[in-house]
């Protein structure tokens, strides 16, 4: 499903983040990645959702090469992908309905027909009584769960997580895992960057170290 | 498939709608600015427009007025007769007898009959003569032609009046061209700007929508569609100005005329010319909108 080939990303300033990574992540797979502030977690997962691409090395996901990608080919490939920013990137001048439909009006879906699918997003991450509110008005679990909801309403063939419970307490941040499994149930590819020490210990999931920029085994 | 590229241009044009009523003093603003601009050399145009119908009442096809001396005989008017016939410049002509016209002079001053103190008819014989084509070139050259006959006193036509209208029509669509274009770049510029300020003010959501896959022209086309909609209200709006001028000086027009003893009626624009205004207006806020998201847009980098 996704595969680095000798990937390295190197800053303009002439800084490796990335240092010659080999990886492959299977369709249905549900991965943890994992080091401290500014190993590059951050920036593997944006090559993964072809944000940035690679200084060298080759990337390919859902069988696509992303550097011979065409720019007109690239919004189709990130709809295949959900994001779930760790600033969430919620629009606050619409509502939490509206921040949910704008991955399907993308997709050129009518808004009259997808109600039902936003709303079933909206319930999935327990929102579904809050869809009218802004999210000024939502709490920081809230707008990590409406964030979510946004990034599953598509029902993308990958989900990457960057932080999801990040500033969140322990409640909310098992809630949050609890959906991140059942998406994994029903066979989504999930990457998670975190740095939650009580995450990893409970997963039985693969856990990715990053060490300055390269793979620890 | 084309129902839901319908839908979503529908829902876009209806979205727009909604954004140009919420900001309504902004929008207002620059649709009177794009109003006033198309009314300007709409307006002139339209007073070229009517004078050129005057001058069609009057100088579209010249007459001219051929008088023979005192002295020709019958001779001498089948001689001219006969070359008028056969010149191929002249459409139609109308021999006047000096006894017609002296019965004319005799009928049109009325009660005070000027002519009973004389003892003879001062009036000559003439011909009017119809040509087929009203340029001076070609009056002056029938002119020049018809000289050389004999028994022929005097030819008198109007082709200096002619030539000065037309000289000032041609500088009236000159100034309504240079107009346009000065016009129509500021047009451009005013829509140029406030699609960029837009742009700065969608900046979150443009880059988010990138983030999640959105195609250029799915962001480019609300602010395609702004352009498009100001531009086609500044030009509704410039039709009611030139409507509100017209209705506003028509009578004092119409006085004017009358001292010129000109039977003027103002024209309004025709439906096609109001058809290609509109659409031209539609078109120069989309070019402008294009412009300012081409220039702008990729700026926005997702980050």
């Amino acid at each position: 499903m996704i595969n680095f080939k000798n990937v390295s990303k190197r800053f303009p300033d002439g800084h490796n983040v990335l240092d010659s990574i080999d990886l492959t992540i299977e369709a249905g797979e549900m991965v943890f990645i994992t080091g401290h502030s500014g190993a590059g977690k951050s920036t593997l997962l944006r090559l993964i959702g072809a944000i940035e691409r690679p200084t060298s090395g080759n990337i390919s996901i859902c069988g696509q090469n992303i550097a011979q990608l065409k720019p007109s080919a690239l919004p189709l490939l990130r709809r295949k992908i959900g994001f779930i920013f760790q600033d969430h990137k919620l629009l606050f001048d619409r509502s939490a309905f509206d921040n949910v439909l704008l991955p399907l009006q993308i997709s050129g879906f009518d808004h009259k027909l997808v109600a039902g699918r936003i709303r079933a997003a909206l319930d999935k991450v327990g929102l579904l009584k809050k869809e009218k509110a802004f999210p000024i008005t939502l709490s920081g679990g809230e707008r990590q769960r409406l964030c979510i909801a946004r990034a599953i309403v598509h029902r993308p063939t990958i989900l990457i997580a960057d932080e999801p419970t990040g500033n969140l307490d322990t409640a909310y941040a098992k809630d949050i895992m609890d959906m991140f499994n059942s998406f994994h149930q029903v066979g989504v590819t999930i990457l998670i960057a975190t740095h939650d020490a009580s995450l990893l210990e409970k997963t039985k999931q693969r856990i990715l170290q990053l060490n300055q920029g390269q793979l620890a085994a | 498939m084309i129902s839901a590229w319908l839908a979503q241009h529908w829902h876009v044009f209806v979205f727009t709608l909604k954004r140009l009523v919420s900001t309504p003093l902004t929008s207002l603003l620059s649709i009177i600015v794009i109003g006033i601009a198309f009314s300007l050399p709409a307006g002139i145009y339209i007073l070229i427009d009517n004078l050129q119908s005057i001058s069609g009442q009057t100088v579209s096809s010249p007459q001219i007025s051929l008088f023979l001396k005192l002295d020709a005989n019958q001779n001498d008017i089948e001689q001219i007769r006969q070359r008028l016939e056969e010149n191929p410049q002249i459409r139609q002509f109308q021999f006047i007898s000096k006894n017609a016209a002296l019965h004319q002079l005799q009928k049109n001053s009325g009660s005070v009959d000027i002519t009973s103190g004389l003892t003879h008819n001062p009036l000559p014989d003439a011909f009017i003569i119809d040509t087929n084509n009203s340029a001076p070139e070609t009056l002056g050259q029938l002119q020049a032609t018809i000289e050389d006959w004999p028994e022929i006193e005097h030819i008198q036509y109007d082709a200096t009046w002619a030539e000065r209208l037309s000289a000032i029509l041609r500088l009236g669509h000159r100034l309504v061209l240079m107009l346009s274009v000065l016009l129509s770049t500021a047009i451009i510029a005013v829509m140029f700007n406030t699609i960029r300020l837009q742009i700065l003010t969608k900046r979150e959501e443009i880059e988010v929508s990138k983030l999640i896959g959105a195609t250029n022209s799915f962001i480019q086309r609300p602010f395609l569609y702004f352009g498009a909609l100001q531009g086609l209200f500044g030009g509704i709006t410039a039709l009611c100005i030139i409507a509100l001028a017209i209705h506003a000086t028509n009578n004092e027009l119409m006085e004017l005329a009358q001292l010129y003893t000109l039977n003027l009626h103002i024209r309004h624009l025709s439906i096609n010319d109001n058809l290609s205004l509109l659409l031209f207006a539609t078109w120069l806020g989309w070019l402008g909108a294009r412009i300012s998201v081409a220039n702008h847009l990729w700026k926005i980098e997702s980050k």
